[in-house]
């Protein structure tokens, strides 16, 4: 299983270096899209640190989308997809290293922007925090259900929409948590609870999302 | 020689494209030794039945058993010993041609280390460009590295090759005639589709119909 695994995960991080542009566009996409917030909402400070967290889960969450079309659109294509399916390893394997891949490249980076953000939208140390670690549990969630999109629309005219409006709705639970752990630590509560329901989606995520994906792989390359 | 048991075999295979049947009642048995050219007009369902045989899809009628075993149970263990090599060539273009086949090396269960590959490369002729991405291959060169897969060790015993002679030069044909027949000599077993005539004699490629099987 491991060796199939890694030589994925290697070889899409190799393809996203070679491709820069491309691999930061979804990053890049955060950054306007947030900066735009101060400019429409006004750059009232108590506003601002209220909406931060918000703003930015729902910002990373729309990056994370945008990067997902071509997950297997390209391998799919190509033929790649198929040798894939055709290894050794089974459709989860291939599935949680395309959807760690993915994470990696778009999902860690928008982990670590973010809390730059929340520093401009007045968010003290302990929200910022809380707001990277949130974060850092939430985009797995984001990469792993997305590839579950990606499978499902692969092929499909218009499958970038598709995805959208399938995967979007999924993700709502670990948006509200995700988002609600800031806002706790804003109205001094505990975190644990949110926490704990973040780490529990992640869990599920990674557990039963590949499975899926990989059966949806096999009726796509059918 | 008598003959070996069929490492493959299909029993009254059907298959469905959408509401059209391709072709049934087709009954195959692939020995060792053997070199099979699948031959029939376009959209006769020669990729289709590749596919099938190869595990990526499942047949609408009939059974596939590799080894004894029913090819779905045989699941990652029948992968291992195949080697299927599609119309598409599935090299990345951004990799370069050691890099691509090093990938697929390594997915395939070879050690896919670069002196292994770039053996492979040397083998097809291809050695001198094997840091050349693969964007600026030429097709037959695309072709060639993905047809040097076949020159790694160590080798999956069956071969099932669609259309493998698609864009080579008649230097790139003759070599891929060599590895085929040296595959079959040494016990393995090939099956490949062809629109061009098989230049292959020792051993012989027995010839399968498929316009025989298509419904009236």
């Amino acid at each position: 299983m491991s060796r199939v695994f890694t030589t994925i995960v290697a070889r899409d991080l190799r393809l996203a270096a070679r491709r820069r542009v491309e691999a930061l566009l979804p990053i890049a996409f955060f950054l306007v899209s947030i900066s735009l917030f101060p400019l429409g909402v006004g750059p009232e400070p108590q506003t601002l640190r209220q909406i931060a967290p918000g703003v930015v889960w729902v910002c990373a969450l729309l990056a994370a989308m945008l990067s997902l079309t071509q997950l297997y659109g390209t391998d799919h294509a190509d033929g790649s997809l198929e040798q894939m399916l055709l290894s050794d390893a089974s459709g989860w394997t291939i599935a949680m290293a395309k959807a760690l891949g993915h994470w990696i490249v778009t999902g860690l980076p928008l982990t670590l922007a973010a809390p730059l953000f929340g520093l401009l939208f007045g968010l003290d140390g302990r929200a910022n925090a809380t707001l990277a670690l949130s974060l850092l549990l939430g985009t797995p969630i984001l990469s792993l259900l997305g590839g579950l999109g990606a499978a499902l629309t692969l092929g499909l005219r218009s499958a970038g929409v598709l995805l959208i409006l399938l995967i979007l709705p999924l993700t709502i639970p670990a948006l509200i948590f995700g988002a609600g752990a800031v806002a706790a630590v804003e109205a001094g509560l505990s975190t644990r609870g949110h926490f704990s329901l973040l780490g529990a989606l992640l869990i599920a995520s990674v557990l039963l999302a590949p499975l899926a994906t990989g059966a949806a792989l096999r009726i796509a390359t059918e | 020689m008598s003959s070996p048991a069929p490492v493959l075999a299909a029993s009254q295979l059907a298959c469905r494209r959408g509401d059209r049947l391709l072709f049934r009642g087709l009954d195959l048995a692939l020995k060792p030794g053997q070199i099979v050219w699948l031959r029939g007009r376009n959209g006769s369902g020669k990729t289709s039945l590749l596919r099938l045989l190869a595990g990526l899809s499942t047949p609408a009628e009939g059974t596939l058993h590799w080894d004894g075993l029913p090819l779905r149970q045989a699941g990652a263990d029948y992968r291992r010993r195949l080697c299927y090599l599609a119309h598409a060539n599935a090299l990345k273009d951004d990799l370069s041609a050691l890099e691509a086949l090093q990938f697929l090396a390594r997915l395939h269960g070879h050690a896919g280390d670069e002196a292994g590959c770039t053996e492979a490369l040397r083998g097809v002729g291809l050695h001198s460009r094997r840091h050349a991405a693969v964007r600026t291959l030429s097709q037959g060169q695309r072709r060639r590295v993905a047809l040097a897969r076949l020159q790694l060790a160590p080798r999956a015993p069956l071969w099932i090759l669609d259309e493998p002679y698609d864009a080579l030069d008649a230097d790139g044909s003759a070599l891929l005639d060599r590895t085929l027949a040296g595959h079959a000599r040494a016990g393995g077993t090939v099956l490949l589709t062809s629109h061009i005539d098989l230049n292959l004699h020792d051993p012989a490629p027995i010839t399968l119909q498929l316009d025989d099987l298509a419904p009236r």
